[in-house]
């Protein structure tokens, strides 16, 4: 299976992104410069975290207009499997295909650290292949990551069974306390309305080596399988 | 005035007179300025490398040593590790978002430049007293946002630090960061023009007016209108550095680029006489080749303009395609301004005209001051006693002070992750700790000691390095190289000078006895107050990087349990001078600080190591600022669960010690360990083999943090309420909720 990952100027994810993929079994993951095309030849495209164009003007705004997003929104609309992942979730929200605003982190400063996640039952193949109700260990790292959804999009996101990962406290309660960032209900990762278009702040390639991670866990490598499954058996 | 004259200010008369003297004429406008530019105490180490001289460099690690932009050290398999420290102390002080966002770009470039990969910064900061003062609570947030903004953004995480506050740093700010970067040792290479006919270019940012004439601005004094100086401050662009980070890093896969530098201090003048000097040639350059940010720059301008984001790259003739190529991709601007001569000279070309011609070698050293030392006078404590009141309330008081207590609002703000390297994060050990490609980790960690080092710069300096290198050992890493950075007020002050002096003696000499090389530093002179003329308290800084063979000694936070003993190793001395203690709770800055004794630390550091690669211990903590009572409830904090200790059997120097010394004394050369009670005996042979004094001294328990001397309990702490005290102490300083 190939997976792309996409590389816009001042991405600093991608080559994490590569690493991560390249241990999972099946997947053969190439860097894709924003200019060079040809990501229809692939069976998922990864936006990886970074500082996409400097983030000038607004987080993800500009990389949202590279001639690559075209190729990822014919893609997507093919029912592609299509990941962001914290820059990369920025760059999607820009574009619309994902709903929503990230804005600057309530605590006003970026935010470097270990967060828990639940996997919400969403409508997606992606949930099902990682296991709703599970928690994930994974790390965050972003300065504008708080998802603004208005009270009518927001009632849709969850009506369609849209949120993907919410941020909890230790013992899996989505409080307050467990909010890093002061998104709207918690939530970590959203999906399109097909359900193949993915968004999320926490990095799950910084947690795909027991090595890296706090506790010994490498609950990361769940997300690239779920990745992996769906562009494979959707 | 004439011209002359004008052009001569950052330069002595004694310069000036041995210019013309050497030159056997006048230097004309542009040639006045390159020397005050290379010749500026920042780039020229006039009044230092004498004395830099004296440490030891050398070593079967070491492939670069000082004298280039960074040192590099073999790790073998192929692989080397490249370290440099670099401080932006005026700048953040004017400007401390752009300052220390600009000190960033600064240190990448001097790792990039010898052809590695920036793989971790580590940054070393000293403020005023946040606790009372609003300027330096300013000072703070801003050069860490600089820091985040600048760090978080060109991908290179930032995973280590130390940060001290004293009021002789409240208009003078430190600023320092010290970079690693990895690479195969066959694609080093230096900042050297060694063939006539190469061609020379400049990469990446256009060259403007910021910065202009920056080393001299870094190697005087601040002044009372320091806000007119924030045009000698640069302008950092981390997209830019990003763009230029990623396409050089693929340009050396080409094998085209065969020598670089970075445009740091001094801007061009400064890279190329450098490169010319160093490869024994000369170098001719056209000013009308420059990418220019505005039109009208003038040659003196462009000669000493420090913008940022530029590295020098030098081609084989015109072999240059295949990086022409790459750097089209990342539409990093290339601007081929000259070529190599084999003429010795520094040419300098506009609009036709040679503007300047200078021999490279001349430029490249600078004429050395002799600078007089004074040693200053040692301040003993008058009484031995040093009256604080509870050991809890102490304890409690040291846990909270800001140079002790628990950085997390710092580090929380800094990208530690980026890279997938980072094993050890902040906050979770003494040292960061990194993988490396060819399957070892590496250690690195930065110390200094401002307030030993006022009192005692020849122990203090050499504490610095025996600190740091306690702090790699109790990750389980072996030191293999360290770079310094020294940094004072005037050295035209004999007493500043005698310090400096001192400090260089006590790294030197501490290095040499442990077989640690220095490869490389940088000195930062002329910080002082400006208000009061006070120097800064002298502030060396040692980072250094050790190695772990294996993976498997890694030692996991997760692994500490309940149960574990807890073994105290090293002797404690009745050394409270200038501690922590004596300061923060008895009110008493002076006394004779803690004394380095090498052998001894070299033979508990290497029995220290044997205890994590045999598996036997579950935790390891260097034992400094704040003593035995202060690391005992670290541990405590960090395991998230109680202790009962007895400090009655804790090893100690012949003599009475004190309950005070035994608490708070910040005696060198010590750990303390934690170890699953069923390897006792294997934990006190491998230290009873090796004749390192310890003793098994308590037990991590379920419940409070206690601590009895002489019989009776003199501690007894919930762990939540040090953990409190610990943690709240630099949110709370800033004025936010912890």
């Amino acid at each position: 299976m190939r997976v792309a990952v996409l590389r816009f100027p001042g991405s600093n994810c991608d080559l994490d992104v590569v690493q991560a993929l390249g241990t999972t079994e099946g997947v053969e993951p190439k860097l894709v410069w924003h200019e060079s095309g040809g990501l229809s030849r692939f069976d998922a495209v990864v936006l990886p975290g970074g500082f996409s164009f400097g983030d000038y003007l607004r987080a993800g705004a500009i990389a949202a207009r590279s001639p690559s997003i075209g190729e990822v929104r014919r893609l997507a609309d093919r029912g592609v499997p299509i990941l962001g992942i914290c820059n990369g979730f920025q760059v999607l929200v820009e574009a619309g295909l994902l709903p929503g605003s990230l804005l600057r982190n309530s605590g006003l400063r970026f935010v470097c650290k270990w967060v828990t996640v639940r996997v919400e039952d969403a409508a997606t193949p992606f949930a099902r292949s990682a296991k709703p109700g599970r928690l994930l260990r994974l790390p965050i790292a972003h300065n504008e990551g708080r998802l603004f959804l208005p009270d009518d999009e927001l009632a849709a996101v969850k009506r369609e069974r849209r949120v993907v990962l919410t941020y909890t406290d230790s013992a899996g309660k989505p409080t307050r306390q467990g909010n890093p960032n002061g998104s709207r209900e918690n939530i970590a990762g959203i999906s399109n309305g097909e359900g193949n278009v993915i968004g999320m702040m926490p990095h799950p390639e910084r947690a795909s080596d027991p090595t890296l991670s706090p506790d010994g866990s490498a609950d990361g490598m769940s997300v690239f399988g779920a990745l992996v499954r769906m562009a494979g058996g959707a | 005035m004439t011209q002359a004259e004008q052009t001569v200010l950052g330069l002595t008369l004694d310069e000036a007179e041995y210019a013309r003297r050497s030159l056997g004429r006048e230097p004309n406008e542009v040639e006045w300025a390159i020397m005050d530019a290379e010749w500026s105490e920042h780039c020229s180490y006039k009044s230092s490398k004498k004395l830099l001289k004296t440490l030891p460099t050398s070593g079967e690690r070491v492939l670069v040593g000082p004298g280039y932009d960074a040192g590099v050290l073999d790790v073998g398999n192929g692989y080397v590790v490249s370290m440099h420290i670099e401080s932006h102390n005026h700048p953040s002080a004017v400007d401390p978002y752009g300052g220390s966002a600009t000190g960033i770009g600064g240190v990448l470039r001097d790792v990039l430049s010898v052809g590695t990969r920036p793989i971790a910064l580590i940054d070393v900061l000293r403020f005023g007293d946040i606790e009372r003062s609003e300027h330096s609570q300013w000072l703070l947030r801003n050069v860490v946002r600089g820091i985040a903004d600048y760090g978080n953004c060109v991908g290179v995480p930032t995973v280590a630090g130390e940060v001290e506050f004293d009021p002789s740093f409240e208009r003078n700010c430190l600023v320092d960061v010290a970079c690693v970067g990895v690479g195969r040792k066959s694609d080093l290479v230096l900042a050297e023009a060694r063939h006539p006919g190469d061609v020379i270019a400049i990469v990446g940012g256009s060259t403007g007016r910021d910065g202009i004439r920056g080393a001299t601005f870094a190697s005087k004094n601040l002044t009372t209108n320091a806000d007119s100086e924030r045009s000698s401050v640069q302008v950092p662009d981390p997209f830019m550095k990003k763009l230029l980070l990623d396409s050089i890093l693929e340009a050396l896969g080409t094998g085209e680029v065969v020598g670089m530098k970075d445009l740091g201090g001094g801007g061009l003048s400064s890279a190329l006489s450098e490169i010319a000097s160093k490869g024994g040639t000369g170098v001719e350059v056209d000013l009308g080749a420059l990418i220019l940010r505005e039109p009208d720059i003038t040659p003196v301008e462009a000669m000493t303009s420090e913008s940022q984001e530029r590295m020098l790259l030098i081609f084989r003739q015109a072999r240059c395609e295949k990086t022409t190529k790459i750097f089209r991709k990342y539409e990093v601007p290339v601007a081929f301004i000259g070529r190599v001569t084999g003429d010795g000279l520094l040419t300098v070309k506009s609009s036709g005209k040679t503007v300047a011609s200078l021999p490279a070698a001349f430029l490249a050293e600078a004429p050395l001051i002799e600078r007089r030392a004074r040693r200053h006078p040692l301040r003993p404590l008058a009484t031995p006693v040093l009256r604080g009141g509870s050991a809890s309330s102490s304890l409690l008081r040291l846990l909270a002070s800001p140079n002790i207590a628990g950085k997390r609002w710092i580090y929380e703000q800094y990208d530690h992750e980026v890279g997938v390297r980072t094993v050890l994060k902040p906050g979770e050990a003494d040292s960061a700790l990194l993988k490396l490609p060819n399957g070892k980790l590496l250690a690195v960690k930065a110390d200094g000691n401002s307030r030993a080092c006022s009192l005692d710069p020849y122990r203090g300096a050499a504490g610095c390095v025996a600190e740091a290198c306690r702090n790699v050992v109790a990750v389980g890493a072996e030191p293999i190289g360290a770079v310094d950075h020294l940094q004072f007020g005037d050295p035209g002050d004999e007493e500043v000078y005698g310090s400096f002096a001192e400090s260089v003696r006590g790294v030197g000499d501490y290095c040499r006895s442990v077989g640690v090389p220095v490869v490389g530093g940088k000195v930062s002179f002329y910080n002082q107050d400006e208000t009061t003329g006070r120097p800064v308290k002298p502030s060396p800084v040692v980072m250094v990087a050790g190695l772990v063979d294996d993976e498997s000694h890694v030692l996991r936070p997760s692994a500490r349990g309940r149960g574990d003993l807890v073994y105290v190793v090293g002797e404690t001395r009745r050394e409270l001078g200038g501690s922590e203690y004596s300061a923060r709770v008895a009110g008493k800055e002076f006394g004779t600080v803690p004394d380095v004794r090498p052998a001894d630390d070299l033979r508990t550091n290497s029995s220290v190591l044997k205890l994590i690669r045999r598996g036997l211990a579950t935790g390891v903590h260097d034992c400094s600022k704040g003593g035995l009572a202060v690391a005992l409830a670290q541990m405590s904090i960090a395991n998230g669960s109680g202790m009962k200790a007895d400090l009655d059997g804790a090893p100690v120097d012949a003599g009475r010690v004190a309950e005070t010394d035994i608490l708070f004394s910040e005696t060198h050369g010590r750990f303390v360990v934690s170890v699953k009670p069923e390897r006792r005996e294997e934990v006190v042979d491998v230290l009873g083999r090796d004749h390192v004094p310890s003793a098994a001294i308590g037990r991590t328990v379920k419940g409070a943090f206690e601590v009895s001397v002489g019989g009776r309990t003199v501690i007894k702490l919930g762990v939540g309420v040090m953990a409190k005290a610990w943690e709240s102490c630099v949110p709370r300083a800033l004025g936010e909720k912890p």
